[in-house]
């Protein structure tokens, strides 16, 4: 198995927590087959309008997701899929969502990037850069007004930071103390400029001392170095009362969306190739197979498990009821009585 | 009737809408410690406490963003924008987020959020700070545009937009802040939606709404010296647009002048133009004529704005037009 993982080899691992590290793979296994039958699926028309995958990503929506409580609020960009499943939007929700089908988890009027469930606290895959970074702000605020120990995350790209709301929303968090966390999931690059490029200066986390605000960077292809970070800041804001910037450091696989291919103009084939040396999911079940928590033949069994579990979303997408015409005009204004 | 300032009515709406429902709190720039940029929150802060009356730094996208965001889970914000000029930095907000997160999310995530300031064109205050956008807003499904014209209507349509489940965005006027009226005791509210019919009349309908109130009524009273009978109809909510008050009137009269402040290319006289030639074609006797403001960013040399701005000259001239009198 290729990469490194946190403090490898150790040798006793309880039961539980070797549990909760097989439910983290299984978790970035989800995410994987998810995204690769949505790209399928995208390819043959089936998923229409933008559709950016997570591939590469995962440890980090599952290494910080972990550390939530259900009551939490979650706030994601439109590169959302990976933090809605882990949240716990089910596939067939998500796929069917997708698929623009009245099951999908916004009744098939979100697509892709407006993924919704508010018993869940996942409010929103939002579409404009940066845009969405206040509402975390705003989230948190009503935590503190309501003097309820919630914390509010948001997940945005590196690309966000360099715009007005990213900057407007950690001020008045830091100025006001809020129970916020902002995963800026650095990807290298913003559609398809490179981090160097775009930002005048390179390690994220030092925006956070504009606000004198918490920052950590961590290795966003460790899931236990994300889950170890994300506790951190957890804890921060819950007891602490305090926001924190967290840089996590990951690399997309994929395009920025569907039309956009692998490599080409702005990063080489080799780039990826070595990227994918890190495959977070390699070095997590490396890491568990090192550990003696899997055997490789679990893994393959976990993976398979899974493969069926997004056959059966897809098939399940595929049979939904498209939206009745009525959908239309339903949901534009809060019903009269209220 | 007690007489108040349109600045103490929407005072009044404001701290009985906080005493009322603790979720409901305002936000903005120099809400607080300085009363207001216009007064309007005066002594709220003593009333209610920092937690509840929240200066905020010049950060128009942000602070929106956050009603937005604490409007997502169930508080009921009154964001303060010092004037809606300023509010264009927040249009994101307002219109990305705000407008369509009930709509998104299938029905999941309401907004009820009120964008409350003023407005338009005061005096002399150059092209960047004279601006009406109500149109802007009105364009967009999902949002309330609400904008009164005398105290009495200030305060019980602001604390309808409070109660409302959608976000409202709620037009002032700086030149409305002094002007006074009789405004009734105790409990009310007026429902978003309902146009308002200020003065009767039988000859013409004059359509208005929030300053061009007055300019219309002033204008109706000169015409009366001529023996014309203007009914002046202020339309208070600009969306949603009550076209039933509007069609009964000119089905009635025949003839109709809308009146608006803003720019004459797609402003809310467009809209309401469309609704009656549409309805009721049959009943004009002439076309619809429009007084707007000039297709010019407002100067600000005196003489220069007055000609830039719709007054009594203006709507008399377009009256007299439709009633083919001159």
């Amino acid at each position: 198995m290729a990469g490194t993982a946190t403090k490898p080899g150790r040798k006793t691992i309880d039961p539980a927590t070797a549990e909760t590290w097989r439910t983290w793979l299984r978790q970035m296994l989800l995410i994987r087959r998810f995204e690769e039958k949505a790209g399928e699926a995208y390819s043959l028309g089936k998923i229409g309008g933008f559709c950016h995958l997570y591939i590469g990503q995962e440890a980090v929506a599952v290494g910080t997701i972990a550390s939530l409580r259900p009551d939490d609020y979650i706030t994601a960009s439109y590169r959302e899929h990976g933090q809605a499943l882990v949240r716990g939007i089910t596939p067939r929700a998500v796929m069917a969502e997708l698929f623009g089908k009245a099951e999908g988890c916004s009744g098939g009027k979100g697509g892709s990037m407006h993924l919704f469930d508010a018993s869940l606290g996942f409010l929103g895959g939002h579409g404009i850069v940066g845009g969405h970074i206040p509402l975390t702000t705003g989230m948190a605020f009503a935590i503190k007004y309501r003097g309820t120990d919630q914390v509010a995350i948001c997940y945005f790209g590196e690309a966000a930071v360099n715009n007005g709301a990213f900057h407007e929303a950690l001020n008045m968090a830091a100025l006001w103390k809020l129970p916020a966390i902002y995963i800026c999931e650095n990807n290298r690059y913003g559609m398809g400029t490179a981090l160097e490029r775009a930002s005048a200066i390179y390690d994220i986390s030092e925006r956070a001392c504009s606000y004198d605000m918490a920052n950590e960077v961590v290795d966003g292809q460790d899931v236990l170095a994300v889950k170890a970070a994300m506790d951190r800041a957890v804890e921060r804001a819950r007891d602490e009362k305090l926001p924190t910037l967290l840089e996590v450091r990951t690399y997309r696989f994929m395009g920025h969306s569907m039309s956009d291919p692998i490599h080409g103009h702005y990063r080489t084939k080799e780039e990826v190739e070595e990227q994918r040396k890190r495959d977070p999911i390699a070095v997590w079940s490396g890491r568990l197979i090192a550990d003696g928590v899997m055997s490789e033949e679990d893994v393959k069994a976990m993976d398979r498990q899974v493969m069926e579990e997004v056959e059966d979303a897809y098939r399940f997408a595929e049979e939904a009821p498209e939206p009745e015409p009525e959908a239309l005009f339903r949901d534009v204004y809060a019903p009269e009585e209220s | 009737m007690p007489t108040l300032t349109y600045r103490d009515a929407l005072n009044q709406a404001l701290r009985e809408e906080m005493q009322r429902d603790d979720r409901v709190f305002l936000m903005g720039e120099e809400v607080g410690v300085y009363q207001g940029a216009y007064k309007v929150s005066r002594g709220l802060l003593e009333e209610f406490g920092a937690r509840r009356v929240v200066d905020t730094p010049i950060t128009e996208l942000g602070f929106a963003g956050v009603g937005v965001g604490a409007a997502m889970v169930g508080l009921r914000p009154v964001i303060e924008m010092m004037t809606f000029n300023f509010a264009l930095l927040a249009v994101d907000q307002i219109v990305n987020s705000a407008a369509k997160m009930r709509y998104m999310s299938n029905g999941q995530v309401g907004v009820p959020m009120v964008v409350r300031g003023p407005g338009g064109a005061a005096l002399q205050l150059g092209a960047q700070h004279s601006q009406a956008f109500e149109s802007w807003y009105a364009h967009i499904p999902g949002l309330k545009v609400v904008m009164p014209a005398t105290p009495a209507d200030a305060k019980g349509l602001l604390k309808s937009a409070i109660r409302d489940d959608n976000p409202v965005i709620f037009i002032e006027g700086e030149m409305l802040y002094n002007t006074k009226g009789e405004v009734p005791e105790g409990e009310y509210t007026i429902p978003l939606g309902v146009a308002d019919i200020k003065r009767e009349g039988t000859d013409v309908t004059i359509v208005c709404h929030s300053k061009t109130v007055a300019v219309a009524l002033k204008a109706a009273e000169q015409l009366a010296a001529d023996g014309i009978s203007a009914e002046v109809i202020d339309l208070r909510t600009i969306r949603p647009l009550d076209t039933g008050t509007v069609l009964e009137s000119v089905a009635r009269t025949h003839r109709c002048v809308v009146v608006e402040e803003g720019w004459h290319f797609a402003g809310v006289g467009a809209q309401v133009v469309d609704t009656i030639q549409r309805e009721i074609f049959d009943a004009l006797d002439a076309p619809v004529l429009r007084v707007t403001g000039a297709e010019v960013p407002m100067p600000y040399n005196k003489q220069l704005e007055k000609l830039a701005k719709a007054d009594p000259a203006k709507v008399i001239a377009a009256v007299r037009q439709v009633l083919y009198v001159d």
